[in-house]
């Protein structure tokens, strides 16, 4: 071990701030930040932006391809669709359903594995058991297959898709959050502090989840990440979002059949949900990296 | 004088699991009974398992025992495995500082928490305190802010012995403590130790292998043998002549 450790820098002393630099100093997961960051603001804002409605038809401009286009005209940048619908707007509102609705479901799973977990991570014996595996039979299911049944149970939508999504990844955020506190409190640290005189509540709010909410953050991601690609699947499926909502997936589905005449109209969508997808997975990835490498130091 | 420490009979036993449906019982401590006066250290060696790091938890409040008392100035503070809320008095400081100390919160933040658990000072009068105790274990208030990542092992017990002094404990229990620490290191930690008891007459209870260190430290010597004490008196009597084959055996290395 180092006798001598200085730390010069006033501001980066925290193992958040640490955890931080980490962080920064992947370039690629910064770039998957940054898209993050844009399309949650762009989640929230769309209609707000959007330059036109999204049922709004031109009749004059059907089928118009991107701006760039020699044909392609300058009020619709990304062109129109069959309909004279203006693809950017449509897409920036898909933005508030695939993208905001997923993170809304990844949070809810979130909350409720949290709690969950936590409970069965400091109770013992059978109550923990049965708090670990309340839901396990849902992991016999994969989460899209079980999607479809709990939809086939509710009926198609875009609400039910989401719970079917909340239902389908909770399991295994109980059982990793469960074991990242059963983990914390086999520590030495969690006895010393008991021997300080901390109850219950003490060692979970002051000892565990300082240590484990960025584990929790990691978590997260990966259910988003599984939650906008289920999303997206439904709504392809036509089970999630109906026409003409404008989920990134439903989209797609709707103008599969003018992928050779306008292809822009069903490779956008797509592009946008593979950066969706590698955006979440590119911070998830990177806040993995970094918390390993603080652990590591 | 007084003991600040007695204890009594002490028993504890351990269920294992020998077998499919089989449970066995191991005895960990058979009938442990020793004192500690004011200002004296008693030294516990023994082999490993011989049950010195369960006392240790047991005087801490961190295990139970089966039977036995623990006195704390002449107030009952174990009887029989119910414990009292007096276990503040003695204080236990662990084996690795690195791994006994939360990592997610500040020095000052632990030490702020074990003064609100205890006591009932006022956050002025809690600070004060907090500044104090940190310069009586040689560190200072700017460490305060400072994490347990950016302390080295030695500083890091520091910290720890600042977290057991900051409740004026009567008795501090080492555990091992001093161990994992390099000479130099050990030698200053030792000397804080040994000023701190002049001046407050505080009782330590050192488990230890280093048969150098309990010759410097302690007063008192408790050998333990599978849980029994196999010797107990004064340091230098039983170095000089140490009665049992497995003093004899503890002490020829």
């Amino acid at each position: 071990m180092a006798k001598f450790s200085l730390y010069s820098e006033e501001s980066n002393r925290s193992p958040l701030s640490r955890l931080w630099r980490n962080f920064k100093a992947n370039h690629l997961a910064l770039v998957g930040l940054w898209m993050f960051i844009g399309l949650t603001l762009l989640a929230m804002t769309a209609p707000l932006l959007a330059p036109y409605g999204i049922d709004q038809q031109h009749s004059d401009a059907l089928l118009l391809p991107p701006s760039w286009h020699d044909e392609g005209d300058v009020h619709f940048i990304l062109g129109t669709d069959d309909l004279g619908r203006d693809v950017l707007s449509r897409l920036m509102n898909g933005a508030t359903y695939t993208f905001g609705l997923s993170i809304i479901a990844a949070l809810m799973t979130t909350v409720i594995g949290v709690v969950l977990g936590t409970l069965a991570g400091i109770n013992r014996g059978f109550k923990s058991s049965i708090l670990n595996h309340l839901l396990d039979i849902t992991l016999a299911i994969p989460s899209l297959l079980l999607a479809i049944i709990i939809i086939a149970i509710l009926g198609p939508g875009l609400l039910n898709t989401v719970w079917a999504i909340i239902l389908a990844l909770l399991p295994q955020h109980i059982h990793s959050v469960r074991n990242l506190v059963v983990e914390e409190l086999n520590k030495d640290y969690v006895g010393a502090y008991r021997l300080d005189g901390a109850n219950r509540a003490h060692i979970l709010f002051r000892g565990i989840f300082p240590n484990i909410y960025e584990h929790i953050v990691v978590i997260f991601t990966l259910a988003l990440s599984t939650a906008i690609l289920d999303i997206a699947a439904l709504g392809f499926l036509k089970l999630g979002a109906q026409p003409p909502t404008t989920e990134w997936g439903a989209m797609l589905a709707e103008n599969l059949g003018l992928i050779y005449i306008a292809p822009w109209t069903v490779g956008l969508p797509g592009a946008l949900l593979f950066l969706s997808v590698l955006a979440t997975n590119l911070v998830g990835d990177g806040l993995r990296n970094a918390l390993q490498a603080r652990k590591a130091t | 004088m007084q003991p600040v420490l007695k204890v009594q009979a002490l028993n504890k036993s351990f269920k294992t699991r020998a077998g499919l449906f089989k449970r066995q019982k191991t005895q960990v401590l058979k009938s442990v009974s020793f004192a500690v006066t004011p200002g004296q250290t008693l030294a516990v060696i023994g082999e490993t398992g011989s049950g010195k790091s369960t006392l240790a938890k047991v005087l801490a409040g961190a295990e139970e025992v089966d039977s036995g008392q623990i006195l704390l100035n002449g107030n009952m503070i174990v009887d029989d495995g119910i414990k009292n809320r007096e276990c503040r008095h003695i204080r236990l400081i662990f084996q690795d500082p690195t791994r006994s100390l939360n990592p997610g919160l500040t020095i000052g933040e632990m030490l702020d928490d074990c003064l609100r658990f205890n006591t009932k000072l006022t956050e002025q009068q809690r600070e004060s305190k907090i500044e104090l105790t940190l310069s009586r274990v040689g560190l200072l208030s700017e460490h305060y802010d400072y994490y347990p990542h950016m302390f080295s092992g030695g500083q890091l017990q520091r910290v720890a012995l600042a977290r057991a002094l900051i409740l004026d404990p009567k008795v501090v229990v080492l555990d091992e403590a001093l161990s994992s620490l390099d000479p130099s290191v050990r030698a200053q930690i030792v000397n804080l130790l040994l000023k701190l008891q002049k001046e407050t007459a505080l009782s330590y209870i050192l488990i230890t292998h280093h048969l150098s260190l309990v010759k410097h430290m302690s007063d008192k010597l408790l050998v333990l043998d599978k849980g029994e004490v196999v010797e107990y008196g004064a340091s230098a009597a039983i170095f000089g002549n140490p009665k049992s084959k497995v003093t004899q055996k503890l002490l020829s290395v």
